[in-house]
């Protein structure tokens, strides 16, 4: 029996199985890659394995004992480590406090012993090539050097496991280098590695076996020297579509926005592309990709380097939200609780807000013109509320979106950039908002829609950009995108050498 | 918590809290009232509340300002020493003019007094403006910003007087603080003309709505086309104006320009509108509710001190009775959701 395995884990989340009757194992010494698309369970997986999550249904047999952990200090001392994307770490503390933060070997007068401590963090870091000192400073530490100091602080704690979530993509080439060879130390010591990545050509170049998962379910495992690129990734996308997505193609008209060569240093470069009247342009990528940085360039949160973005055949200079409002751009970002509505006012001061001049006279609001606007957007939209005087907070998900979606439409934009559009909202409203997508179309509104579901992008997309490491890897006309051309484009991979 | 269960079925006890409950600082002040009737036999006398009325008038002032600071989730910590400096310097101003670099300008009777009131107004709405510029400008915590503020006016304001009050100020002046119109005590007067202004722009206008929007979510207020930092600026003024006419009336009133006046005031203003239901989170609050807190506490302050209960003790319970009502206001917030 192998080291680690996890048997039938079963998560549910209110309105998703998150994890349905998933199978995993590991072997002591080996390098295990965990793959799957955005929301395909790995996370879940993780912090059900480190005990950040407790699960349904399951179970979890470590070194052939079953055991169940209620914390994650309880998977740690079970010798279980995860590695988060986003670092464990007291940035203002050393490196060696870090590795023994909560357990710091102390004097007999109850003091920290700090030289013992540094000694024995210094041990740990030389064991993994480290060139930086124990007593260095964590933020004035790069990335990968921070990354060590994790998994130091894992091998401190005796862990026979280390999960690590995403580790290469903070990374220079380098640096992934170097933390090849640190894995593969570690392997040799007879430590387990989970490695979660999207880059497929990582995985082919350092694990053993490949586990993918999709959709929460469990879909196989396989020794990378029986499979390739192709077929894993056939594994992770054959999505099932569940929900009918009821597109209607509106008549393409004139350019209405161009982006050329806008760059952002570090986040995208060089993105050209350009969007007709009535278009819906699908934006497909990972997660961290770059398409949410890109949207919001384009409407002004976010400074731009370089770049120039054309509105009707004419330059704009973008350089707040404002301007994006006034050149009729409007932007439903992908938080709405925390980007897209105030939760604390009413239906009514939410749809007017970005257009409030509107119903003002003078920088006085007119009360009654208000209400009979947000009424109006209530009905058109099929808002449900029991009044326009209700709080935001109070509505749905769906309902939310599409209160959102009312002050865009308020604001008479001429080109709306949806991103994750349809994300938390039950299978009913995610049709309304399809087809308030087809009628704003038809009406010839420029469309971008930015999703990491697959089905709803080949569904309603007339034309799909996929963004990968914020560059644009390809560009795929409806009739010929699939799922695997997508995928294929937005891990790295070309869909030429196919 | 089931809000349709009917009053029958509770006990006298939880019924009288729930009326407590939904009536909140209103009911606390009425019920503060009557045990003060009973308590000070002066208490209930016209003359005795529109002396309270007076008394609150400064507070209530500096509040207005301070309720739309809140609400945007921010505090100004300054304006006690803006009272301080504005009172000091308005006063300077219509007795000696201003002297600069040699030249002294002065405005002769009797425009000596509208030119001192103007230039304390406008240094009031200067430092305002400065406070929001770093607070806007460097992203810098207002609270922070403020504090330096509240330290350098105040050293200002003793830097100008060399430490003591000017006095001997013209009748024109002080009548602004101890005047009637009627039977109104006129800081009254324009306590009440700057609260409903408040009222008006705070729930009638776009700047408003602006910056309840920006108090209850700052980076969607951003994002659907606000100039944050703009009503932000606008906000910071408008309370530093409010201060500096607050320390005009004060001044008036005491007679004199007083660098040590104005200790304390950013709290009891701020009390003020945490009393009367504003979040410090921001996106909540309203002026009349300020009002109504300044009033509890001004009632609180004038009945001890007709029931002659110690300065020392007056603190200790003031501080008591608005711990209570906020956290009645808390409770009452809890059971709601």
């Amino acid at each position: 029996m192998a080291y680690l395995v996890m048997r039938g884990i079963t998560k549910q989340f209110p309105g998703v199985l998150a994890l349905d009757n998933v199978n995993f194992e590991v072997e002591r010494g080996e390098i295990h890659a965990l793959v799957g698309e955005n929301g395909a369970g790995k996370s879940t997986l993780l912090k059900i394995l480190a005990g950040a999550l407790p699960m349904d249904k399951g179970e979890i047999i470590l070194d052939g004992k079953p055991v169940v952990f209620h914390s994650p200090l309880d998977a740690m001392r079970h010798g279980i480590a995860v590695i988060y994307q986003e670092f464990n770490l007291v940035p203002y503390l050393s490196a060696g406090e870090n590795i023994f933060l909560g357990r710091e070997p102390r004097k007999f007068n109850g003091f920290v012993d700090f030289k013992k401590l540094h000694a024995e963090a210094q041990a740990i870091l030389n064991r993994i090539g480290a060139n930086f000192s124990s007593r260095d400073i964590v933020a004035r530490l790069s990335v990968a050097q921070q990354q060590m100091t994790e998994i130091a602080k894992a091998l401190s704690q005796n862990a026979k496991i280390i999960a690590m979530d995403e580790p290469t993509s903070a990374l220079t080439e380098k640096e992934v280098e170097h933390l090849f060879e640190i894995m593969r130390g570690l392997k040799e010591e007879g430590v387990a590695i989970i490695f979660v990545s999207h880059r497929l050509e990582e995985i082919f170049q350092i694990a053993e076996r490949i586990t993918v998962l999709r959709d929460g379910k469990y879909v196989g495992t396989k020794r990378v020297e029986e499979t390739n690129r192709d077929e894993v990734i056939t594994m992770m996308v054959g999505r099932e579509i569940k929900e009918k997505i009821p597109k209607r193609p509106a008549k393409i008209g004139d350019e209405i926005l161009r982006v050329e060569g806008l760059t952002r240093k570090g986040v995208f470069s060089d993105i050209t592309f350009s969007l007709r009247k009535g278009e819906i342009l699908g934006l497909a990528g990972l997660v961290g990709s770059g398409r949410t940085e890109i949207a919001r360039a384009i409407f002004g949160a976010d400074p731009i380097d370089s770049g120039k973005i054309y509105l009707e055949g004419k330059e704009v200079k973008i350089r707040s939200p404002q301007d994006a409002i006034r050149l009729g751009i409007g932007l439903l970002t992908e938080d709405r609780k925390r980007y897209g509505l105030i939760l604390p006012m009413t239906v009514r001061e939410n749809t007017t807000l970005a257009n409030l001049m509107e119903v003002a006279m003078r920088g006085f609001i007119n009360f009654s013109r208000e209400r009979a606007v947000a009424k109006r957007f209530v009905d058109e939209l099929a808002i449900k509320t029991p009044s326009v005087e209700q709080l935001a907070r109070n509505l749905s998900g769906g309902t939310q979106q599409k209160l959102v979606l009312a002050k865009w439409l308020f604001t008479k934009s001429k080109v709306l950039i949806f991103d994750e559009p349809t994300r938390g909202i039950d299978v009913g409203a995610k049709v309304e908002i399809y087809e308030l997508m087809n009628q704003l179309a038809e009406r010839g509104v420029g469309i971008i829609m930015i999703s990491s579901e697959l089905p709803e992008v080949l569904g309603m997309s007339d034309r799909i950009l996929v963004i990968h490491e914020g560059k644009i890897a390809g560009e795929l006309m409806r009739e010929e995108a699939t799922q695997e051309k997508i995928m294929q484009l937005a891990t790295g991979g070309s869909i030429a050498d196919r | 918590m089931p809000t349709d269960r009917s009053s029958d079925q509770l006990s006298f006890g939880a019924y009288l809290g729930n009326i407590l409950l939904r009536y909140g600082i209103p009911l606390f002040i009425v019920l503060l009232c009557i045990y003060f009737t009973f308590s000070a036999p002066k208490f209930l006398t016209v003359d005795n509340l529109l002396n309270v009325l007076r008394q609150i008038s400064i507070n209530t002032i500096v509040a207005l300002g301070m309720t739309f600071v809140i609400i945007t989730a921010g505090i100004d910590l300054s304006v006690g020493s803006i009272v301080a400096l504005s009172a000091v310097i308005s006063t300077g101003v219509l007795k000696n003019g201003i002297t600069l670099f040699g030249h002294t300008l002065q405005a002769s009777y009797p425009w000596n007094v509208p030119f001192g009131i103007i230039v304390g107004l406008l240094l009031g709405i200067f430092l305002g403006l400065f406070n929001g510029f770093f607070i806007t400008r460097f992203n810098m915590p207002p609270f922070v910003v403020t504090l330096a503020m509240m330290t350098i006016a105040r050293g200002l304001a003793f830097i100008y007087t060399g430490g003591f009050p000017i006095s001997e100020l013209p009748q024109s002046f002080i009548i602004i603080g101890t005047g009637y119109l009627g039977p109104f005590p006129l800081p009254v007067i324009i306590m009440l003309i700057c609260a409903l202004l408040m009222h008006y722009i705070l729930t009638r206008t776009t700047f408003g709505r602006y910056v309840f929007a920006i108090g209850g979510n700052e980076e969607a207020a951003r994002l659907s086309g606000i100039d944050v930092n703009r009503v932000k600026l606008i906000v910071y003024t408008l309370s530093g104006f409010l201060a500096a006419l607050a320390g005009i009336i004060l001044a008036a009133r005491l007679g004199s320009g007083d660098p040590k006046t104005g200790n304390m005031y950013e709290l009891n203003a701020i009390a003020a509108v945490v009393l009367g239901g504003t979040s410090l989170s921001g996106g909540k609050g309203n002026i009349g509710g300020t009002f109504l807190g300044a009033l509890l506490i001004g009632i609180i302050d004038n009945g001890l001190v007709l029931m002659r209960v110690s300065t020392f003790y007056q603190y200790v319970v003031k501080g008591a009775i608005i711990l209570a009502a906020v956290l009645l206001d808390k409770i009452k917030e809890m059971r709601k959701l």
